[in-house]
């Protein structure tokens, strides 16, 4: 089998805090193949966002440590990688985009030089064959009037657009994979749809592998071929994206399917009668571990007494789709038991 | 696609406001402050040293080793550590240390005493022009930025040589040069709680204006004047012992700790640098106490930066 | 467009007025009559009275400040009443040495204040954030008058580098390396206030314009560290840097005053000193008044140059 693009392994993420060390990512394992989608999902706090700044190793603050695990892309580990080589890499093999499409462009460059600074740093062009290399960016994005706006501030512009260059910004260097921090969150519900197929389209065209950070299961059916659901900064459930949403193993992940609203159902459409959507109790726990046991146990509507003590087993499914659950390995062996009987 | 935010709508991660409002125990904001504020050890060691400046000034007379206007001729300029005289002696042999003790005396009430009387006065102008805003806000406002047009030194500096050196024009021109300086500091802050929603509520719950002033944005528009006139304090200071120094605040020989490095500039030619050296220093220490407390003060009133 | 510089232009020719105003009621105050001021002690009752007549002085008093402020646009301040001298002619040449002190202290102030603060930003809660914001606290609350008098004791007394006073030597004045020499210590002295306060608050606008989104968006991009800080955080902090800049030079030229009496600098805040000793209201009135002219119109210019800096308000400017 050939190696993945990237392969992220046990990757331990820990922010020291006044009430002890966080486990913000704790113990996250996946694949991403050359040209693949992944969505991850989970809640605020999750530890998504922290995995995908985890691989770029652009956490920042003094307080957080990358504990351990690997990070292979193309093979190589990054966590052994130096601070200059790692810029090497930001923007040139793997980029980044975040939410805050508003405010993710620095208001006083034009948007021209913006890209034409980060052409030079890692492609070496400079004058116009950086231009050119620009304005090809803003082409691929499909910008209106690329020259123009090569001239334009980011505050002439549309959030959308702004949005698109942020992206033009990413994909400038041709980098092999993007990770998408909930590109779309601050954007209008038209607006979002643009992007997200602009980005599919980008996967399709470029090949460039994406990592879909979300909370919308929405967006994770529309475009990834694979999801890992996480909690509590561990991937819960993961697998290909049909069989997930088809049968949601995880109860955690049950719940989540269970509270997106089905529009285009047929019982909606006809009967229009008022469903309350379905909603997990509780709220989303501090990673904070003091204990053993599931971090979904409070929350969960089949908990047993096992939960709250033992840490619960990886259960595998069928096509690759796993589960970390108790209940799920107990009808597991269940199952096996009727069928030897 | 459905685009429902499992984050917002569903799930709803975030407890209740009423179940936060419960757990945390109402604490007064001053005592809120001072618990803050206590952490802050740079804020606390200042205290310290103001409180010992205060005191040894209001106790000045039975500190003081010696008489501070009095001075012995034949001991004139002798350095640190004479025997019996532990900061030396001044141009006319008096005792440095002595007249220092006393200068409190001088030195503090002249910074400290009109920032406490300038802010009701700032409060009022600020607060009403603030609040009724207007035609009469708009010219209050007008009027202060004509102020603005002049550096605050200048200004105290003009206003003491009009007024003539003594102790209480010092005062009244410390006190007129910051005025409107705190009127826009209360200014700014009650335009800006003005618009807050719990004013609105307020209004709408028949809270007359009066009550809107005092007991709505009054405590608001507190704190910022608060942490300014601290920090004002230390600027104070220092420009109350120049004016003295240039010859227009605290007159001779009172020992105004401006007047004694004024003093000292005469012999520091002659190669005697304590004597102007000394008191500059207890200037300096006593400014940066205050400005070491007005920011602590304000650490404190941030609310970013408080834990509980 | 031309509409905001109007409106600005406009606004400061107001501020100018009061100003005048306030300069001109502010000396009616002074006790003293300046009749006497001039003519000295021994005057007769006449000669006082011809010469109250001959000043205005019995006019009322809407028409002595109308006066003043035509004779203020003509360009006649009438004369010193110490110096028998046009005050013009007094004023502008010391007005011209004061600035040049002035701006020696703006270039410390920007050399040292901006970079001290943005290294303290870059670094925050370090050992050297701390001690670099302690110091400057510290320099904020230096008095001035007595920083000058240490200065001259240590740099000119004690290791006898330079000159103790003066804006040339006195024996053998020189060009422009005399005046460079003569200027390091007043400069520096007055440089130490303005340079705290700038450095303090480059650094919190600095820490602020780090924690923007697209700094972060800078570094998923592989910009160095060095570019993001130098390049465009402190790109972005500049607005509020030049402002303080511009009140800072307000700071400069009233803290001057000491400067240039301990200096014995022949500028106008030394000229201010000498004239408020001698009662010599016609030159207090107008070096109070130029000094707060100068400072009205440097902050004008920082104003047009914040809206210039920022895309954003840059149309509105132009």
């Amino acid at each position: 089998m050939e190696a993945p693009l990237l392969r992220v392994e046990g990757l331990q993420t820990h922010f020291a805090s006044e009430l002890g060390t966080i486990k913000a990512v704790d113990g996250v394992t996946f694949d991403v193949p050359r040209g693949g989608v992944l969505g991850m999902v989970g809640e605020s706090g999750s530890g998504k966002s922290v995995t995908g700044l985890s691989i770029l190793r652009l956490l920042g603050s003094r307080n957080a440590t990358i504990a351990g695990g690997r990070i292979l892309f193309k093979g190589e580990d990054l966590l052994q990688k130096s601070e200059a080589e790692m810029r090497q890499i930001r923007g040139g093999s793997i980029s980044m985009v975040f939410q805050n499409a508003m405010t993710s462009l620095d208001p006083f460059f034009r948007i021209g030089d913006q890209l034409a600074e980060v052409i030079k740093l890692h492609q070496g062009l400079r004058g116009k064959a950086a231009r050119d290399r620009a304005l090809h960016a803003l082409e691929l994005v499909r910008i209106p009037d690329p020259v123009a706006k090569l001239k334009s501030y980011p505050h002439q512009l549309s959030g959308g657009q702004r949005q698109r260059v942020v992206i033009a910004l990413a994909l400038a260097c041709e980098p092999d994979l993007l990770i998408a921090d909930e590109p779309t969150t601050a954007l209008d519900a038209t607006v979002q749809k643009q992007i997200i197929d602009l980005l599919l389209d980008i996967n399709r065209e470029l090949g460039t592998a994406i990592v879909m950070i979300t909370h919308d299961m929405g967006v994770v059916a529309h475009m990834c071929q694979t999801v890992a659901v996480m909690y509590a900064g561990r991937i819960v459930e993961h697998g290909a994206v049909e069989d997930v949403l088809r049968s949601p193993e995880h109860p955690y992940t049950r719940g989540l399917m269970a509270s997106v609203p089905r529009l285009h159902t047929e019982a909606s459409a006809a009967g229009r009668t008022r469903q309350r959507l379905y909603q997990i109790g509780g709220s989303a726990p501090l990673p904070l571990r003091l204990t053993d046991g599931c971090a979904f146990a409070p929350r969960c509507p089949e908990v047993g007494p096992e939960c709250w003590t033992v840490d619960p087993p990886t259960v595998g499914f069928r096509d690759g789709q796993e589960a970390v659950c108790h209940r799920r390995a107990e009808e597991t062996v269940e199952e096996d038991l009727r069928v030897r009987a | 696609m459905s685009s429902t935010t499992l984050d917002g709508t569903a799930l709803s991660p975030v407890p209740s406001v009423d179940a936060v409002a419960s757990a945390v125990k109402r604490r007064s904001k001053p005592a809120l402050m001072w618990r803050a504020l206590r952490r802050d050890k740079a804020a606390v060691i200042s205290i310290g040293v103001l409180l010992v400046l205060a005191l040894v000034s209001v106790f000045a007379p039975l500190i003081a080793p010696y008489d501070p206007l009095e001075g012995d001729a034949t001991q004139r300029l002798e350095g640190i550590g004479t025997a019996g005289h532990l900061l030396g002696l001044d141009g006319q042999g008096r005792d440095i240390l002595s007249r220092l003790i006393h200068g409190g005396r001088y030195s503090l009430t002249v910074a400290v005493l009109p920032v406490l009387v300038a802010g009701p006065i700032a409060l009022l102008i600020g607060m009403s022009a603030g609040y009724f805003g207007g035609r009469v806000g708009d010219a209050v406002m007008r009027v202060l930025d004509v102020l603005f047009a002049f550096p605050v030194v200048l200004l105290a500096i003009a206003i003491a040589a009009v007024l003539g050196p003594g102790l209480l024009n010092v005062m009244l021109a410390i006190g007129i040069t910051m005025v409107p300086y705190m009127a826009r500091v209360v200014y700014t802050a009650t335009v800006q709680e003005s618009a807050k929603e719990y004013v609105e509520a307020a209004r709408a719950a028949g809270a007359t204006q009066g009550q809107i002033l005092r007991q709505q944005l009054l405590p608001n528009v507190l704190s910022p004047l608060v942490v300014y006139g601290t920090s004002l304090c230390g600027l104070m200071i220092v420009l109350a012992a120049g004016l003295s120094f240039l010859g227009v605040g605290v007159t001779p020989p009172a020992p105004d700790w401006g007047v004694m490095t004024s003093d000292g500039r005469s012999v520091l030619l002659e190669g005697y640098g304590h004597v102007a050296t000394i008191p500059g220093i207890v200037i300096l220490v006593a400014a940066l106490a205050f400005n070491l407390i007005g920011d602590g003060v304000r650490d404190a009133l941030d609310p970013h930066k408080q834990t509980s | 467009m031309a509409g905001y510089l109007l409106r600005r232009l406009g606004g400061m020719v107001l501020v100018l007025l009061g100003v005048s105003l306030l300069v001109f009621l502010i000396m009616q105050l002074v006790p003293g009559d300046p009749a006497r001021t001039l003519l000295g002690p021994t005057a007769t009752a006449e000669a006082i009275a011809a010469v109250r007549q001959d000043l205005g002085l019995n006019q009322p008093l809407v028409n002595q400040y109308l006066d003043y402020l035509g004779g203020l646009l003509r360009g006649d301040l009438n004369n010193s009443l110490v110096m028998a001298q046009p005050v013009t002619e007094i004023v502008f040449p010391k007005l011209g040495n004061t600035i040049i002190l002035a701006a020696g202290a703006l270039v410390i102030c920007l050399v040292v204040g901006v970079p001290l603060g943005v290294l303290a930003a870059t670094r925050q809660y370090s050992l050297f954030d701390r001690g670099a914001m302690f110091l400057s606290l510290a320099g904020a609350s230096v008095p001035v008058y007595w920083a000058a008098l240490v200065a001259i004791s240590i740099f000119a007394l004690q290791l006898g580098w330079l000159p103790t006073s003066g804006m040339y030597d006195v024996r053998n004045p020189g060009g422009f390396g005399d005046l460079l020499l003569h200027l390091v210590l007043p400069a520096a002295t007055a440089a130490v206030v303005p340079t705290a306060v700038i450095a303090r608050l480059t650094r919190s606008v600095m820490v602020e314009a780090l924690q923007q989104d697209h700094i972060r968006m800078l570094r998923a991009n592989g910009v160095s560290e060095r570019q993001i800080v130098w390049r465009h955080a402190l790109r972005n902090a500049l607005p509020p840097i030049v402002n303080i800049v511009g009140l800072q030079v307000g700071y400069l030229l009233g803290g001057v005053i000491f400067i240039e009496v301990v200096f014995s600098w022949p500028g106008l805040g030394g000229q201010l000193y000498t004239s408020i000793t001698a009662n010599d209201m016609p030159i207090i009135q107008a070096g109070v008044l130029f000094i707060a002219v100068v400072f009205v119109v440097v902050n004008l210019v920082a104003d047009i140059v914040v809206a210039l800096l920022d895309p954003r308000t840059r149309e509105a400017v132009r």
